[in-house]
């Protein structure tokens, strides 16, 4: 008990298995992609490695480590091996605030099972994955090749531009519970109702906005311009080989999972739900399963942006939308119970 | 949930931040990791042609370099994010102290958020944040 009470025992005692669930999650993900696609395209999907095919992702892992590593010759060297390293990082780093469980004490809720439990929890989730515009730059820029020149040019300018949406959006949750910390958030939702629902109104729509940020800022359909398989080949990951090339195909379901665990965190009242508090983080993963399906769904069926639309619904439409969000919440919140300004 | 600013203000942080700085430790060294086993295990070639190292143009002879100056197209638009992100910046304090600074703040911040929105229109009518 008291070697857990020190900060960095706790961190390292926590943290290994969070890390350890979501790099498995991730690779299981990606298994769980192309059998959903399969279904979708009326096709079977991956089935020879193990039952269902389920050894896919592992025996994906180790080709991808076999094979040659091969840096361009006109690729900068440096910057293009060290590229890889940030996408999944970066995407695994966000998760450290989030509250994974919970319980509560009388009338208040207090979340359990973070990492880190940062009184600036949003301003963190924030600034990590606003980090994630860096790596796909240096990708795109240090490969020296037209291709991912063009689509880090695309995806520096919309990742910069759905930044706005995105912070915005999660602005709404932090006006409406005026905390800053993920776990004080999920705590004022348990205690007031989730925020999707409550305050009725702003809570759905900056919910609505703040997954649609999410999908531009984790590159999926309909905004997965960066990529943009049939016109750019595959984005800023044409000259990668092997593994590199593994690391951001893994960190980009990795985002993805990460992004949906935020998004139930701070608009579906994270690991709060029916039924005794041991449930706690089965609610979060049931709840972050299914925006993660959403996402699928979506990106199974659906077209992509052109350049100039992505930008127009950003800045014509999602901006002042947003904005209007946040002052309509900080005018409800006095009339709200807990709000008392 | 928030912690009173006391004099253990600084143990406070160490509380709060040594886990963080742990995990974002951890966070890198999964991928670097991955990579250096991947050093080890995979395959070399034995011959390298000089062909194989040449940029990936869909099998066309690499024409010039991929390092040109190019139009940007953003070049206003990032100009407005860092404006919209400063706006950003300001709303978290005020977001959070709302409940004891009532109504004045309230105000204060319409009227700041009025001029931005007024901004926004401006560039949106001058088509600055256009796609060109």
């Amino acid at each position: 008990m008291t070697l857990l009470s020190n900060p960095w025992i706790h961190g390292l005692v926590v943290g290994t298995p969070v890390l350890l669930v979501f790099l498995a999650a991730s690779a299981l993900a990606s298994w769980w992609e192309r059998k959903f696609a399969g279904r979708m395209q009326n096709r079977l999907g991956p089935t020879i490695v193990g039952p269902f095919g389920i050894l896919q992702p592992f025996a994906d892992a180790l080709k991808m480590m076999q094979k040659e590593d091969i840096v361009p010759r006109a690729a900068d060297r440096a910057l293009f091996n060290l590229a890889p390293v940030f996408p999944l990082a970066l995407a695994l780093a966000v998760l450290a605030v989030v509250p994974f469980g919970g319980s509560w004490a009388g009338d208040e809720w207090s979340s359990a099972l973070v990492v880190a439990d940062l009184d600036i929890g949003v301003i963190w989730v924030l600034a990590v994955s606003g980090l994630m515009v860096f790596p796909t730059w240096m990708a795109g820029w240090a490969s020296s090749n037209k291709y991912t020149l063009l689509a880090g040019m695309r995806s520096v300018a919309q990742g910069v531009s759905y930044e706005i949406p995105l912070v915005l959006a999660a602005m709404v949750p932090v006006v409406a519970t005026g905390e800053l910390s993920l776990s004080g958030i999920v705590a004022w939702q348990a205690e007031h109702g989730w925020l999707v629902f409550w305050p009725p109104g702003p809570g759905l729509f900056a919910f609505v906005i703040f997954f649609m940020a999410s999908l531009a800022e984790a590159n999926r359909i309909p905004f997965d311009i960066p990529e943009a398989e049939s016109e750019l080949v595959a984005g800023v990951l044409v000259e990668y080989t092997g593994l590199k090339f593994g690391l951001f195909m893994l960190a980009e379901y990795t985002h993805t999972i990460a992004a949906s665990v935020i998004a139930s965190v701070l608009f579906l009242g994270g690991a709060h739900g029916p039924m005794p508090e041991i449930f706690g983080p089965m609610w979060l993963v049931l709840k972050a399963s299914t925006l993660f399906v959403i996402i699928y769904w979506i990106r199974w069926s659906w077209y992509r942006f052109r350049s100039d639309q992505l930008m127009d619904l950003c800045w014509r439409y999602l901006v002042p939308i947003t904005l209007v969000l946040v002052m309509i919440t900080a005018i409800m919140r006095g009339f709200l119970p807990g709000g008392a300004s | 949930m928030r912690r009173p600013l006391s004099p253990g203000l600084a143990d406070d942080m160490l509380e709060q931040w040594a886990p963080a700085l742990v995990f974002l430790a951890m966070c890198f060294a999964a991928p670097i990791s991955m990579l250096i086993g991947a050093a080890v295990l995979r395959v070399r070639a034995r011959t390298v042609t000089p062909a194989r190292l040449d940029s990936y143009e869909c099998g066309e002879e690499v024409d010039g370099s991929a390092w040109i100056r190019f139009h940007p197209r953003y070049y206003i638009v990032a100009l407005v994010f860092v404006l919209f992100d400063v706006e950003a910046a300001f709303l978290f304090p005020w977001a959070v102290s709302l409940e004891g600074a009532g109504w004045i703040a309230l105000v204060d911040m319409f009227v700041f958020l009025g001029i931005l929105l007024l901004g926004w229109a401006y560039a949106v009518k001058k088509e600055a944040i256009k796609w060109q």
